[in-house]
């Protein structure tokens, strides 16, 4: 060892701003999705200066957020977020709240006011740090400039790891302005308590994998975490169920992590999910969750649900395990590090045991799928909404698809007719159900995928929530295609009203609608248009060949309801297939749920 | 914590003591109290203060009440909040010291003056402010007997009592050093 003396060391200072911008570079940011203000003006100087990330301005920080959201969904890498202080930050809460609640890895950086400002209710301050706090995985004011750069590598690693979420970095502009000297990312940061690398128990995974050779009912249900966890999980997933040929079904965020072909796969289930599917979680006697969170959507009534069955659990996340549901057996785990132990321990005892006949199980399954539970009647010259998504997966299915979607009824046809054979390629909003979230959210996975096909599944009213978007999506020349089922109602809305209300209309009609074929012309854009069954196909090869963006104004039946459905309190065995079916009242206790 | 009924065996709500080890920077009582009020959990007690400087952690004693599934809950929750490093739930781990201070003002003139002392040499307070109507009493122990003094002064007059909520520690020669090396 020796050490140099030096007089005039020659540290090269940048300001804060720069250091940031530095540290994103770092962390392999490419994109970024932002809005300027007085409070960021430092920031958006450094980027000016950089060549290597792009900025993409959005027209609402909502939107920054979820498009940024699109771009980690469709890539696995994190999104990038930068917003000004106050009402941008404000703007950017649903986001923020958006992707905490579907695990979507996010860093956004929040302008904020000169650090001896703060608490005078300075010109745009807010408590963003304060406010933020329960809609992220994590928040950092940044009051000194020498941990600046070790903040930023941290907040990476605390957004991917675990379950993944939203962390966000709030910069008072006295910061960003600052000399500081940059940190490389340290390669031993310490490592926070929940990344749960920690190892795989191998006898709780024999006693699994015995558990679902012995079985004769199993089934397999899987989620969001798989898509987590990285394609090499989804593959495991379906080794699996191929090995043990037992049924398998995915929740709303799972789908895509088997492909919709596979002989086994029951399609959806929960709520709107086929009847095939939550029959088969009624009667199981071993039940295997993988990478999903019990969500009341999925469940019905908890007290009713899959009643004489061994449950498993595998999530990355301890608080997951036995929080809704008490279950025999909870693996913490990465799906794919826990997958991959399970399929090798199966192998191994599978030639040892021998697995139980399934025969009786599946023919009880394929019993239950003749109900055709997705079914309808595509009768006269109205387009039913059902085929219009049947017919768009018809037209698509041979490209590179990625869906985004609003959220209403379109948005579970969307779920139950398209077919998703890749994980990565579905972008919705299901923990927190958020309005607005397709159309920016297609923003980010078409900058992530720009020779893919990239469409937003959209219901009118949803639409209308975030369409300032249009302007972004022109201004980047972006090739999406809007796919608007305009029943001209609050769907999904109306159909509850219909269903618990009395059929009581309450302020769910969406009227005034603007002319979305003039409006896509107003963005220089194509729109077009259909209310006929007979140019439903032609109006979809058309808008797939155009070449830049179009709003497809799909006139489909106005009072189409969403089936099956698992009405509110009820449990999996009691779903309603149609309208007809809807004999009993609504618990008063399924009436307060949401 | 779900809106639809659970299917459970009633089972009866126990008091628990955690002991937690946190960063010492601002926001993370804000998240560790966020975390009991957003999830409708039970605080009885929580007190807080540094014990590290050099390393710049600090401790959260925390009583809360629940049942099993929700303590575990608790716990877990609560070790996905990034500054917090270390969660220990004492109550379940053996035998542990739970103890309080109270500082309790009483007004009191004539013969009852008499009676608050000889209460207070009873219980073992220190008198710590006495004028000729009223004295400031210190006492420190179980939260039980604190209860039980504060109730006997409040019967002789006037009172103002500050309490510090519970502090606890486990008995025995166990220590955290080892957890606390690998923060
Ligand atoms: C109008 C509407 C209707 C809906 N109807 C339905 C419906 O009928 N059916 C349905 O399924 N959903 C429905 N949803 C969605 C529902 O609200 C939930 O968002 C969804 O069911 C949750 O999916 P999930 O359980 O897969 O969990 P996610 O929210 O995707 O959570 C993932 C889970 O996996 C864990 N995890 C994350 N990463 C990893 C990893 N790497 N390894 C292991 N574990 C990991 C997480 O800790 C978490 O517990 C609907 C939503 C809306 C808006
Ligand atoms: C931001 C937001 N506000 C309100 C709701 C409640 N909500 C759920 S679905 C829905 C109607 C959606 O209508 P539309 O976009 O036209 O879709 P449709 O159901 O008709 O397919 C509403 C208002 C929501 N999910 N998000």
């Amino acid at each position: 060892m020796f050490f140099l003396k030096v007089n005039k060391m020659t540290v090269n200072y940048i300001n804060g701003a720069e250091a940031v911008i530095k540290a994103l570079e770092e962390n392999g940011v490419e994109v970024i999705f932002g809005y300027p203000g007085g409070a960021v003006l430092p920031l958006y100087d450094a980027l000016f200066e950089n060549k290597k990330i792009k900025h993409i301005l959005v027209r609402h920080e909502q939107a920054a957020v979820h498009a940024a959201e699109g771009y980690a969904r469709s890539t696995g890498k994190v999104g990038c977020v930068l917003v000004t202080s106050g009402p941008g930050a404000t703007n950017a809460i649903t986001g923020l709240t958006d992707a905490l609640m579907d695990s979507v890895p996010i860093i956004c950086l929040s302008g904020q006011v000169p650090t001896h400002l703060i608490g005078t209710d300075a010109f745009q301050e807010a408590d963003t740090t304060g406010i933020s706090r329960p809609c992220t995985k994590h928040n950092y004011l940044v009051k000194d400039a020498t941990q600046l750069c070790e903040i930023i590598h941290k907040s990476f690693l605390i957004a991917s790891s675990g379950r993944p979420g939203p962390v966000l970095i709030d910069l008072p502009k006295d910061i960003q302005l600052s000399k500081v000297k940059y940190v490389n990312k340290n390669t031993k940061i310490k490592k926070h308590n929940n990344d749960n690398s920690s190892n795989i128990d191998e006898s709780l995974i024999n006693k699994v994998a015995t558990l679902l050779l012995q079985a004769e009912r199993p089934i397999i249900y899987g989620g969001g975490g798989v898509v987590n966890s990285g394609p090499e999980a989804s593959k495991l997933l379906t080794e699996l169920v191929n090995i043990l040929d037992c049924p398998v079904t995915l929740t709303l965020m799972g789908l895509g992590c088997v492909p919709n072909t596979n002989k086994n796969f029951l399609g959806m289930l929960g709520m709107h999910g086929t009847y095939e599917a939550n029959l088969s979680m009624h009667n199981c006697d071993v039940m295997l969750n993988v990478g999903a969170r019990f969500d009341d959507r999925v469940t019905g009534r908890l007290n009713a649900f899959a009643p004489n069955s061994k449950k498993v659990h595998i999530d990355v996340d301890k608080s997951s395990i036995n929080k809704v549901v008490s279950v025999d057996y909870g693996i913490v785990g990465d799906c794919k590090k826990v997958l991959s132990a399970l399929v090798q321990e199966v192998k191994k005892l599978h030639n040892q045991k021998t697995i139980k006949s399934k025969t009786k199980w599946w023919s009880q399954i394929n019993k239950w799928k003749e109900k055709d539970s997705l079914g309808f009647k595509q009768i006269g010259n109205n387009i039913k909404p059902q085929q219009a998504i049947k017919s768009l997966y018809e037209k698509t299915k041979n490209f590179d698809t990625y869906i985004t979607t609003e959220v209403g009824q379109h948005q579970m046809w969307a779920a139950q007719y398209f077919g998703f054979s890749k994980p990565n390629h579905w972008m919705t909003s299901g923990g927190l159900g958020t309005m607005g979230y397709g159309l920016p959210s297609c923003v980010g996975v078409q900058i992530a995928h720009p020779e893919s096909l990239v469409i937003d599944i959209s219901g009118e009213a949803s639409f209308l929530m975030n369409m300032q978007e249009l302007s972004t999506i022109v201004q980047y020349k972006l090739p999406v295609k809007i796919f608007i089922l305009n029943n001209e109602w609050m769907g999904m809305v109306r159909q509850w009203q219909e269903l618990n209300h009395g059929s009581r209309y309450s302020e769910s009609y969406t009227a005034s609608l603007p002319d979305f074929v003039k409006l896509a012309e107003s963005f220089g854009i194509t729109g077009l248009r259909v209310d006929n069954i007979n140019n439903l196909d032609t109006t979809i090869n058309e808008m797939i060949n155009i070449k830049g963006p179009v709003i497809a104004d799909i006139r489909v039946e106005k009072e189409e309801n969403c089936f099956p459905m698992i009405p509110s309190g009820a449990a999996h065995n009691e779903m309603i297939l149609s309208s007809d079916d809807n004999q009993k009242d609504t618990s008063n206790e399924g009436l307060a749920l949401v | 914590m779900s809106v639809y009924q659970k299917n459970e065996v009633k089972e009866d709500e126990t008091s628990r003591t955690l002991s937690l080890v946190v960063d010492n920077q601002p926001g993370t009582l804000a998240r560790v109290i966020g975390l009991f009020s957003g999830r409708g959990y039970n605080i009885e007690s929580l007190t807080v203060t540094e014990i590290d400087k050099i390393r710049s952690l600090s401790r959260i004693s925390l009583v809360t009440r629940g049942t099993s599934m929700t303590i575990e809950q608790i716990k877990s929750q609560l070790l996905r909040i990034v500054p917090v490093h270390i969660v220990r739930d004492l109550t379940l781990e053996g035998p542990f010291i739970k103890s309080e201070l109270a500082l309790v003002k009483l007004v009191v003139k004539g013969a009852n003056r008499v009676e608050a002392l000889r209460i207070a040499e009873t219980f073992r307070a220190r008198t710590l402010d006495v004028t000729l109507s009223s004295f400031v009493f210190e006492l420190t122990g179980k939260p039980s007997k604190l209860d039980a003094f504060i109730d006997l002064m409040r019967s002789l007059g006037d009172t103002e009592i500050s309490r510090t909520g519970v502090s606890a520690i486990s008995r025995g020669n166990k220590t955290e050093t080892k957890l606390l090396d690998q923060i």
